[in-house]
């Protein structure tokens, strides 16, 4: 036997993770900063890595020369139509895929089959099927974006509650109206999730095809700053892929802000 | 407001594989008349209900329906929910909009909604969001939902089940508002006993499954006129439970013993 007097201790708390945008803001400036203390100081090779001002200054350039947006915007186009195009075919097979049996299966035999490819292993095959252009860029890009759509959006549907499909059907809703007002709404939060990681995909694919076989976009402008040991260019091309990144999951956070504000 | 119909389950039985639920049911829910089916856990209360609204084939057996419908009447029989199945993503007011679409003009769905709204006494809350709501208030939702289409029968899956006690009360007295109001033919599961001697005008009492029916009750006094005091309903509600009770220890105790 003993006794217990006194307050009962505070044991709660912890394991509720915030973000805070201030924080990761100032981590980035901070590594800058010693990133560019370590070039004054001498720790760090020029030749190796340029300063962040040396990159600031090039991109500057690259801007004010429209280099930048030349090479930017033929990326930013074979992006946007390779990546709409592998989502709408990619959510209208993994809504199928998630609604009916007849294409369940087929579906998924061929997501489990191709999937695993690394997509830029396609590319030479593209080429020689849709020629050097820009229809071998699109086409990988689409199908890098395409089967993780699938899969998102297969789970997104399977995870809507049948209750509330149940409930549709026992008012005499339409399977249209059924699809459009419950499945898809029901389903988004796991296709906006798959469009993060989609997005991601698209520019890595993005840029690998254009080192394989472009002479404008990104990825050729960095290759070619490469070949030339012009650093400063490389790495402002690379800030700039960065920078493309954090705009894409910029907007897609908008868009989740959007349409599940019901949350 | 439609009138009520007949509806009537005619030797409904169905089984999950090999496993009966439901054995040779045979009910008839008159026009405008409320029929309470309680029995204990596992019965077969709720597989009922969806083989009578047509979202569940019986194995065997049949369910039809009798008399007229009024021309406003946008979905015969309509389900309430015990979870009452709103959208999250949807308002009150999309919420209840949803059943009308396809099959009222814009402008006519409007009024409907606004009309459902003021007589659930929701209308100050059309704008929110489910997860603002209270419990009571989203099975509010709920029942607007099921009267903006004029339902000629309504089928209640404990409705009030996911209620606190104090909530349950206050609902229960609004039903029998609405019920009577609507004047439709009501088939109402619960497992509450005092629930249903308030509201069952026919109380059907369903054994273990399989479920079976084990005895019909009439009560003839009016809805309305019910109290929760009144000493012939704790005598009914005391019957209904020497019925039951040693039903539900046993499907108690066959849940627990049931393999995961």
């Amino acid at each position: 036997m003993r006794r217990l007097d006194g307050p009962v201790p505070f044991r709660g708390g912890g394991f509720q993770p915030r973000e805070r945008w201030s924080a990761g803001a100032a981590t980035i400036l901070i590594l800058i900063g010693f990133w560019q203390f370590g070039i004054w100081v001498g720790f760090i090779p020029t030749l190796f890595l340029p300063s962040p001002v040396a990159i600031a200054v090039t991109l500057w350039r690259l801007t004010v020369t429209g280099v930048l947006w030349q090479n930017l915007s033929a990326s930013l186009a074979r992006l946007l139509i390779g990546w709409f195009a592998g989502t709408i075919f990619g959510m209208a097979t993994g809504i199928a895929a998630g609604l009916w049996s007849v294409t369940r299966s087929p579906v998924m035999a061929v997501v489990a089959a191709l999937f695993p490819i690394p997509k830029i292993a396609l590319v030479p095959l593209f080429i020689i099927w849709f020629g050097i252009g820009e229809g071998s860029k699109i086409a990988t890009i689409s199908l890098g974006v395409f089967f993780p759509t699938v899969i998102a959006t297969m789970g997104g549907v399977d995870n809507v509650p049948r209750g509330l499909i149940r409930m549709g059907q026992s008012f005499g809703l339409s399977t249209r109206t059924i699809i459009r007002a419950i499945i898809l709404p029901g389903a988004a939060p796991a296709i906006l999730n798959g469009f993060r990681v989609t997005a991601s995909i698209a520019i890595v694919l993005l840029v690998a095809a254009e080192m394989i076989g472009a002479e404008t976009g990104i990825g050729a402008f960095v290759l070619s700053a490469g070949n030339l040991y012009d650093t400063d260019a490389l790495l402002a091309g690379i800030v700039v892929l960065s920078v493309l990144g954090l705009v894409v999951a910029g907007l897609i956070g908008a868009v989740e802000r959007l349409l599940l504000r019901w949350r | 407001m439609s009138t009520g119909i007949r509806l009537i389950l005619d030797q409904v039985s169905h089984a999950w594989k090999t496993l009966l639920v439901l054995d040779g049911i045979s009910l008839i829910a008159e026009p405008g008349e409320v029929m309470v089916v309680i029995g204990p856990s596992g019965c077969g209360k709720s597989t009922l209900l969806n083989i009578a609204g047509g979202l569940l084939a019986p194995t065997s057996g049949s369910v039809r329906t009798e008399g007229a419908i009024a021309d406003d009447c946008l979905n015969p029989l309509t389900y309430v929910f015990q979870d009452f199945a709103l959208l999250p993503w949807r308002s009150v007011r999309a919420n209840v909009g949803l059943v009308l679409e396809g099959k009222l003009a814009n402008d006519a769905r409007t009024e409907r909604v606004r009309e459902v709204l003021a007589l659930t006494g929701l209308s100050d809350f059309a704008d929110a969001w489910p997860k603002e709501l209270s419990g009571g208030m989203r099975q509010r939702v709920g029942i607007a939902r099921a009267l903006a289409v004029r339902p000629a029968c309504l089928l209640m899956d404990e409705p009030l089940s996911a209620l606190d006690a104090q909530t349950r009360d206050l609902l229960l007295d609004e039903f029998v508002t609405l019920i009577g109001r609507a004047a439709t033919t009501t088939v109402y599961i619960t497992h509450n006993l005092a629930e249903a001697v308030r509201l069952g005008q026919q109380i059907v009492v369903l054994s273990r499954r399989p479920g079976r029916v084990r005895e019909i009750f009439r009560i003839d006094r009016p809805l309305t006129g019910r109290s929760a005091d009144d000493p012939d309903l704790k005598d009914l509600e005391h019957t209904l439970w020497r019925l039951i009770r040693d039903d539900a220890a046993v499907a108690e105790r066959e849940r627990v013993d049931a393999p995961a």
